[in-house]
């Protein structure tokens, strides 16, 4: 909210500085955005008036006039505005003043016109981002005084953030009386006295929903002269709360928003008929509203109507055809009091939001609304003229807030603020906000909160009010003092920074990217999936859950190919979101798209590009981190890998994760420079482990026998080395493929594999005839189960 | 004995001539194998006079080993001149860059977050996660935000459906844990989370660390103490601290904290908007209606409740300029914080 500082001290004056002010209300739960000037810096400006004002004769758009500014002869001044008329009054620089940024106003020619000045806007002043014109000032302004002292220039407007709770200070009365506590001064508010009727004419007001408006002030004001201009002190007034003159009664209900914190509403009394009904809209009732926007009615809208039709949002907009126009002779004015919960959401779900709405919606005083409609009253008359109608004033009472007694203890408040606040602060605070305090026992208060706290309902908030007037930065300070917790040091698993940290060392680069994805992106690496859709994305680019993590990494290996990026090597952990019959899942992956050169260009000339093995290999240590059991690499197919290059990776015969060769369609859609080997698995199964187990290390000696054997292509080498271990059974240490030879001796389809086998007894030398014959049952199983001969 | 001094000055020279182990054994032989001039000597020792004898004895056995002992030493050298010669022959540039030294990098997000994990963790703070496609009970109602609370305005929500949403905060996993777990509760809830927000200072996904703490005796002074340590601690430096008032749904009292701007330690300047205080997370107690939500007794317990932007809090401390920059994925700028 915006307010301008010179209003706020009209009620309420504590002797310091703007700073110390905004500071204070910034450290009261009031921040303070920022604090402006309310017109630019300049000199020598003041009020002149138009003498006579003649067409250039060289330049179409220009006028030559004569000004007075009451300081001998009058100033010849060129303007190009479009308004400047004879009669006007207006600000004019003088020659030799100095407007903002520094554009000194100088003697000049234009189109061999001499000029003395400068006939200023607001923009020119900086009072506004943007006029169409010149600033017209008031007949009765005085020539020749100084602008800035005729507008009262000298004030700043500061924007103060309230938050949702505090809708009690969106008014300068509800900020003076904050102001007031925290500087313990007085607040002087304006004397609003009860209007005589001076004629008899009510128009009456039924509330058929009094759950959603309890109270309900109207007032008919007859013959009132709507050409009226706005005083210039109400519209600056307004201007510096952030509001723009529009017509004066619509600026009288401004101001009184504005001044008392009473959204209030001008009706056209012509345009009412029969009586204001206050009531719920009924589902597909069609309103216009005064901004032209047609909107379809909602059951749980509440409206103001007339006998025929529906006149306004109520507390959020009037309607087109039921205000005040150029025509009115009668208004009858509204001023009533919403339940927050009746207006809270309302003017949202119609893509609204207007000064009214955001007051209501956070609650307005609901013993605020006589007072605030004589005020509008008495302004209205003293700028309209017009006659005072008798006041409506329609009642529910059972259904007003109730202000229940708030029991407060002292004790309690020790306990939340961590320090013993003495009892005769507690209830100076108390009283100083507007608290009802009655004690009930040594220690123990009950408390009522004034009708215009709507966020005052437990005793925690009245102890936040307490820390708040007394300042967050005097309450104590200290370390918590707590019991010692155990801490699991289980070696079942590993954390997830494990695999993130092996990644990073085997040169991966983790990154970040949106769960949200582009649906295009999504079909093309998971056709058959039905991704989770947004109905509200911020853009088609980002508008559904992803299925597969593949979708941010290959965008962003995109982002980085377009930028000379040819060695790209990410991996991400994150959810991905898989829908089926039974709902939502979202599981946690790791996942990884590596592209380009195997290693970084170097002087020893390893130019190769990165493969299936290098990718594998780097997830088999991932895999190995947690120890226990170990996962296969099995031939799989996947829609968006090549046929070929693409394996699932299986646990515990569990499928748990893909990894391959990205296909080369898919690849080319994407416009991607390949191959790309990308993998995901569920993170949850590489994060549990089994502790490792000892096992006694043999004295005697180890032997090692090599064999290599012909076996067709397709056979493949991970099954036949499992198969070789199952049968050289407990001798065997390990087993190494050393060698994998297609070509030239071997005849077509057929590959050659070499294998080392390393063998030992736990507690005796093995003899030759055993080595023997346990090679011998290898390569005679390698045979029969694989059609495997030996190559000699 | 003119004769064995001139031999040993004959071997001695031969010795020192010797070029490699084949010339020195030569030179061996020829005095001091079986027909070599000393053994000659010695073999010639009868000859002399008995009394002669012994002290020319002696004086051949030392001249022997005397040439033996030069012998092992000119083969040493030799063997140490080759050793010499093939080292220098090995020399390589060292200068030369090691082979495939690269390695990849932890994202300053992540990194980020393993710091503020590490900080709470430290002190018995359990990282806990939760989904991030929420319901509106576990992101709102049970925070205390009801329906047409104006506050719900604040977060700009993602909606799949009417009841389906994503999580706007990462409090919700609060209530995962307050429902299933008895005070003493200690926790931290790192994670995504998302706002249906896009412009320079705003990306629709965004990372929060959100701290919890129940026990019996937590006081606000317990939340100041904790928050000011962590912030002095993640920015290594003793700024200044500040507790504002401010208003969330979930925490009664609550608070903004502000940190002495670490761009220009306080001074004011462009990214503090020239106030020398920048807002960096917002705590509270934690509200009796939240508690009650969990069945956990206020009267017994308090707690206290913070939240915080993982990016904006990477952005100050390793001075990134642009939000944006971090879901970019861009190589040049990840490969800033290996």
């Amino acid at each position: 909210m915006l307010f301008s500082e010179k209003w706020l001290r009209e009620w309420v004056n504590p002797d310091c500085s703007s700073e110390d002010l905004v500071a204070r209300l910034t450290m009261a739960g009031l921040e303070v955005d920022g604090i402006n000037p309310v017109a630019g810096e300049f000199s020598a400006v003041v009020v002149g008036q138009v003498v006579t004002c003649d067409a250039h004769p060289d330049a179409d758009k220009l006028s030559v006039c004569r000004v007075d500014v009451n300081a001998g002869e009058a100033l010849t001044i060129v303007c190009g505005a479009s308004n400047v008329r004879a009669g006007l009054k207006v600000p004019v620089a003088t020659v030799g003043a100095v407007l903002p940024g520094g554009h000194k106003i100088k003697k000049a020619k234009l189109r061999g016109q001499e000029s003395f000045g400068m006939l200023c806007s607001e923009e020119e002043l900086g009072m506004a981002e943007s006029a169409d014109g010149l600033m017209e000032l008031p007949d009765s302004a005085e020539v020749g005084i100084s602008i800035r002292e005729y507008l009262a220039l000298d004030d700043q407007i500061v924007d103060v953030d309230l938050t949702p709770n505090r809708g009690d200070c969106l008014s300068m009365a509800g900020l003076a009386r904050e102001v007031g506590v925290l500087y313990s001064v007085d607040v002087v508010p304006p004397v609003i006295d009860a209007l005589p009727p001076e004629h008899d004419q009510t128009f009456p007001v039924q509330l058929s929903a009094p759950e959603h408006c309890a109270h309900y002030a109207g007032r008919v004001i007859k013959g009132v002269d709507v050409q009226a201009a706005t005083p210039l002190w109400m519209v600056e007034k307004l201007r510096r709360g952030g509001i723009r003159s529009i017509d004066p009664v619509v600026d009288v209900t401004n101001y009184v928003m504005l001044e008392l914190g009473q959204p209030m509403h001008a009706f056209d009394l012509e345009n009412l008929s029969g009586q204001i009904d206050v009531r719920l809209a009924s589902e597909g009732e069609a309103l216009v509203l005064l901004d032209g926007q047609e909107i379809t009615l909602k059951d749980d809208s509440l409206v103001i109507a007339d006998a025929e039709k529906i006149l306004a949002l109520a507390g959020v907009m009037g309607g087109q055809g039921s205000g005040v126009s150029e025509s009115t002779q009668d208004v009858f004015l509204e001023s009533a009091y919403f339940n927050p919960i009746s207006i809270a959401g309302r003017a949202r779900s119609y893509g609204l939001h207007t000064d009214s709405s955001h007051r209501f919606e956070r609650g307005v005083d609901y013993n605020l609304q006589v007072r605030a409609i004589e005020r509008a009253s008495a302004l209205l008359k003293q700028i309209c003229g017009g006659e005072i109608g008798p006041l409506v004033e329609v009642t529910a009472a059972d259904q007003l807030p109730q202000a229940k007694p708030i029991c407060l203890r002292q004790a309690r408040v020790e306990q939340l603020l961590g320090f013993a606040m003495p009892a005769e602060q507690i209830q100076d605070v108390m009283l100083r906000l507007g608290m009802k305090v009655e004690q009930s026992t040594p220690g123990e208060w009950q408390v009522i909160a004034p009708s215009y706290r709507f966020d005052v309902e437990i005793e925690e908030d009245l102890i936040e009010e307490l820390g708040r007037i007394y300042g967050y930065s005097n309450l104590p300070t200290r370390m918590p003092d707590m019991k010692m917790q155990v801490q699991k040091i289980s070696e079942d698993s590993i954390a997830a920074i494990r695999i993130a940290n092996c990644l990073v060392d085997r040169d991966y680069q983790e990154a970040i990217t949106y769960s949200f994805v582009d649906p295009k992106m999504q079909v093309l690496l998971d056709p058959e999936a039905s991704p989770l859709a947004l109905a509200n994305p911020i853009s088609t680019e980002l508008s559904v859950m992803r299925t597969t993590l593949w979708a941010g990494l290959l965008k962003a290996l995109q982002h980085n190919q377009n930028r000379q990026q040819d060695r790209i090597r990410f991996f991400e952990m994150g959810h991905r979101f898989i829908t089926s019959s039974e709902g939502l899942t979202e599981q946690n992956v790791l996942a990884g798209a590596v592209t380009g050169p195997r290693f970084e260009e170097s002087w020893t000339g390893d130019k190769q590009s990165v493969d299936f093995y290098d990718v594998k290999g780097d997830l088999e240590v991932v895999l190995g981190l947690a120890g226990g059991v170990s996962c296969q690499f099995e031939a799989a197919s996947h829609p968006s890998l090549h046929p070929g290059q693409c394996c699932a990776i299986v646990k515990n015969g569990q499928k748990i994760g893909y990894l391959g060769a990205l296909h080369p369609k898919v690849q080319q859609a994407l416009s991607l420079d390949g191959p790309i080997y990308l993998f995901e698995l569920q993170l949850s199964s590489v994060l549990g482990g089994a502790k490792a187990g000892f096992e006694e290390i043999s004295k005697f000696p180890e032997v090692r026998r090599d064999i290599a054997v012909i076996v067709d292509k397709g056979v493949a080498a991970g099954q036949l080395m499992q198969g070789v271990e199952e049968v050289a059974g407990e001798l065997l240490r390990n087993v190494t493929l050393f060698d994998v030879y297609e070509g030239a001796g071997l005849g077509n389809g057929k590959k050659s594999l070499a294998m080392g086998l390393t063998l030992q007894h736990a507690s005796r030398t093995l003899n030759d005839s055993e080595v023997n014959s346990l090679i011998d049952s290898v390569v005679s199983f390698l045979k029969q189960e694989f059609n495997a001969t030996l190559r000699d | 004995m003119d004769s064995l001094d001139s031999i040993v000055q004959e071997a001695s020279a031969a010795i020192a001539a010797a070029t490699d182990n084949q010339s020195l054994d030569s030179v061996r032989v020829a005095y001091l194998g079986k027909k070599g001039k000393v053994t000659g000597l010695l073999k010639a020792l009868g000859k002399l006079p008995k009394e002669e004898r012994p002290q020319a004895g002696v004086e051949i056995n030392k001249a022997k080993v005397r040439l033996l002992d030069a012998i092992n030493l000119r083969r040493d050298s030799m063997a140490d001149e080759l050793l010499q010669a093939q080292l220098a022959q090995e020399t390589i540039d060292v200068s030369l860059p090691g082979r495939q030294a690269s390695r990849g990098g932890i994202h300053p997000v992540t990194r980020t977050m393993q710091r503020i994990e590490k900080f709470f963790g430290g002190m018995g703070f359990q990282s806990v996660t939760g989904p991030e496609v929420e319901t509106e009970y576990y992101n709102f109602e049970a925070l205390n935000i009801p329906s047409h609370h104006p506050a719900r305005a604040m977060h700009d929500t993602f909606y799949f459906k009417a009841d389906q949403l994503l999580r706007t905060h990462t409090s919700s996993v609060q209530i995962h844990t307050m429902e299933s777990q008895e005070p003493p509760i200690r926790i931290i809830c790192p994670g995504r989370v998302y706002r249906c927000d896009s412009d320079l200072t705003h990306t629709p996904m965004f990372h929060q660390v959100e701290g919890l703490l129940v026990d019996q005796g937590v006081s606000f002074a317990d939340l100041k103490g904790i928050l000011q340590v962590f912030l002095q601690e993640f920015f290594e430096k003793d700024l200044n601290v500040r507790f504002r008032p401010s208003y969330f749904p979930f925490t009664e009292p609550s608070a903004e904290v502000d940190i002495e701007c670490v761009m220009c330690n306080g001074k004011g300047c462009r990214v503090c908007s020239h106030t020398g205080w920048l807002e960096i997370l917002g705590c509270g107690l934690v509200h009796p209606k939240v508690l009650a939500y969990s069945n956990i007794d206020s009267e017994k317990y308090t707690g206290f409740a913070f939240g915080m932007g993982v990016e904006r809090l990477a952005m100050l401390r390793y001075g990134v300029n642009d939000l944006r920059l971090f879901f970019d994925n861009d190589l040049k700028f990840l490969r800033q914080f290996q």
